[in-house]
């Protein structure tokens, strides 16, 4: 059995380096399909990267009545942060909020106030986990006592989250046309390269060999064929990705605040085994079919 | 007297190589390649299976190996009823025939050695089985020197000599030959011939089918004519009937 096992992993490879054309066509073939599948994963994740960030710094600020007490305060928000909409909850106090205006607009005549004009204006910031619930927790927010005023960011949120939704939509579909396409490409290959070796099929039939032993090399071939074409997309993409950055940083440097790119590692956490799956995938799958419409003898 | 006949009737079945008992093959369009055959072959036995194209020869041979299955019959090869043979059964059963074809159909791109070794691979024999059972065979066909060729550096004559070496390797009961002759000279003719000659010498069964008028009748065996998927004769020391 392991002689059996090494017998066919060997002529496995074997076959590769035999059947070179059909191998390199097969290689380029996976390698091109995943690397479009690569570029455009790696656009759309940090697209929504670019969307999340922009969204984690929408926020709704809460300004309460006159006299509210400081133990009211802390009991609102503790009604507040229990809210599924809600990831983060500062509270911003009178003081805190003349010593950030006073920073922000007066500059050097600051010293002219001596007591604290927005002595009521103690708020709380409130960060959401997804911006288009922001208008469900407006409505529960002005429902509370002692809540006097809500100020939100309704065109900001609305604009984000309709454009995050876009580009799921327009990803989901891309990324479906390439696999779809990918799949189509490389099973054609795939039988082409096997339906030149039916004879050769054939007579392993004759002899007695059984469909494990026939289909064992083709299967390991497949499998080597896409991992290889799975490699090369992935240190292609490794490669260009931190070139693109950097061009694109030097290029747009107006854009920084903006655009913050993913670093590799982020993006290859799931392109790196997604990749090697399908290559892999396909490449067992493909060959796997193909053989099998062969072994009727 | 019964128990008597039932033991001669089961010695003669075991003696029985292969049986078809009123096979019948029909092929979607036109006319039945064979139409209610029924023979037997004992163990040990040379055949030759002779007729015009369209006989129902190649037929014959291929519900032999169970590639097809009969529309109606028995046939029983090396004591397998086949059809009952299950599908994931069959290369275990083919392992028991070595088969020949006029084409020879060796794998190209491995040599000489590889191509009988690798009927070896297909039953897991030990490789210390194969050293010694591969050189061995190549010596009985006379290729002893040229294991290291491929096929394509060989001769028609020697590479049949190969297709018999592997058919040979595992030692099998029955050989089927479908036409080994035709694709050779006279004298190549002759030594395949030969050659299968001492195999039957040795004890096993060869069923061959042919065209070759001058070897059939110069072997003086049992010869099976067939016309129009019927057995019209079987001579145990016959010649090539005219038609």
């Amino acid at each position: 059995m392991i002689s059996t096992l090494f017998y066919t992993t060997k002529q496995g490879i074997v076959n590769i380096f035999k059947n070179k054309w059909f191998s390199l066509a097969s290689v380029a073939t996976i390698s091109a399909c995943l690397f479009l599948f690569g570029v455009f994963y790696t656009i759309i994740l940090n697209f929504q990267n670019i969307v999340k960030t922009a969204e984690e710094g929408v926020s709704i600020t809460v300004f309460f009545d006159e006299g509210t007490t400081e133990e009211r305060m802390a009991e609102i928000k503790e009604l507040i942060a229990k809210r599924a909409e809600v990831r983060q909850i500062d509270f911003i106090s009178a003081d805190e909020a003349w010593e950030s205006f006073k920073d922000e607009y007066l500059g050097e005549y600051q010293d002219g106030f001596t007591e604290n004009p927005l002595a009521d204006s103690a708020n709380f910031e409130i960060y959401l986990n997804d911006v288009s619930m922001q208008g469900a927790l407006v409505t529960y927010l002005e429902s509370v006592p002692n809540i006097r005023q809500v100020n939100r960011s309704e065109v900001t949120a609305n604009t984000l989250s309709g454009f995050n939704l876009l580009i799921s939509y327009i990803s989901a579909g891309i990324i479906v046309i390439l696999l779809a396409v990918s799949v189509f490409l490389i099973s054609n290959t795939v039988t082409i390269g096997i339906s030149v070796r039916k004879e050769e099929i054939g007579i392993m039939k004759y002899i007695g060999a059984t469909d494990f032993f026939v289909r064992a090399p083709f299967v390991i071939e497949g499998m080597i064929i896409g991992a290889l074409g799975a490699a090369i997309p992935l240190t292609a993409i490794y490669i260009l990705y931190a070139k693109v950055v950097e061009f694109l940083g030097e290029r747009f440097s107006v854009l920084t605040g903006i655009m913050t790119f993913l670093p590799i590692e982020v993006v290859f956490e799931n392109l790196l085994p997604i990749s090697i799956g399908i290559g892999v995938g396909i490449g067992f799958f493909g060959s796997f079919t193909t053989v099998r419409r062969h072994l009727k003898v | 007297m019964a128990l008597e006949r039932r033991r001669k009737k089961q010695k003669q079945k075991a003696e029985d190589v292969v049986i078809l008992d009123h096979v019948s093959k029909a092929y979607s369009t036109g006319a039945p390649a064979l139409d209610n055959v029924s023979l037997r072959v004992k163990k040990g036995e040379f055949v030759f299976i002779v007729g015009d194209s369209g006989s129902g020869k190649s037929t014959l041979i291929k519900l032999l190996l169970k590639e097809l299955n009969p529309t109606s019959g028995t046939i029983i090869v090396n004591g397998q009823d086949l059809g009952r043979l299950r599908r994931r059964k069959i290369p275990k059963f083919r392992r028991g025939l070595g088969i020949v074809f006029q084409d020879f159909r060796l794998l190209k791109d491995r040599n000489v050695y590889e191509n009988v070794a690798f009927a070896q691979r297909v039953i897991q024999a030990p490789i210390r089985d194969m050293r010694k059972a591969v050189p061995a065979v190549l010596s009985l066909v006379g290729l002893a020197g040229k294991y290291k060729a491929k096929p394509r550096e060989l001769s028609g004559g020697e590479q049949q000599r190969v297709a018999l070496a592997r058919a040979l390797v595992n030692h099998p009961s029955l050989i089927l030959a479908d036409e080994p002759t035709g694709n050779l000279d006279p004298k190549n003719t002759k030594e395949i011939m030969k050659l299968l000659e001492d195999i039957n010498d040795r004890g096993a069964t060869i069923i061959m089918v042919t065209h070759n008028r001058e070897v059939v009748n110069e072997m003086k065996k049992r010869v099976i004519t067939m016309k129009k998927g019927v057995i019209v004769s079987d001579e145990k020391e016959g010649e090539y009937l005219d038609d």
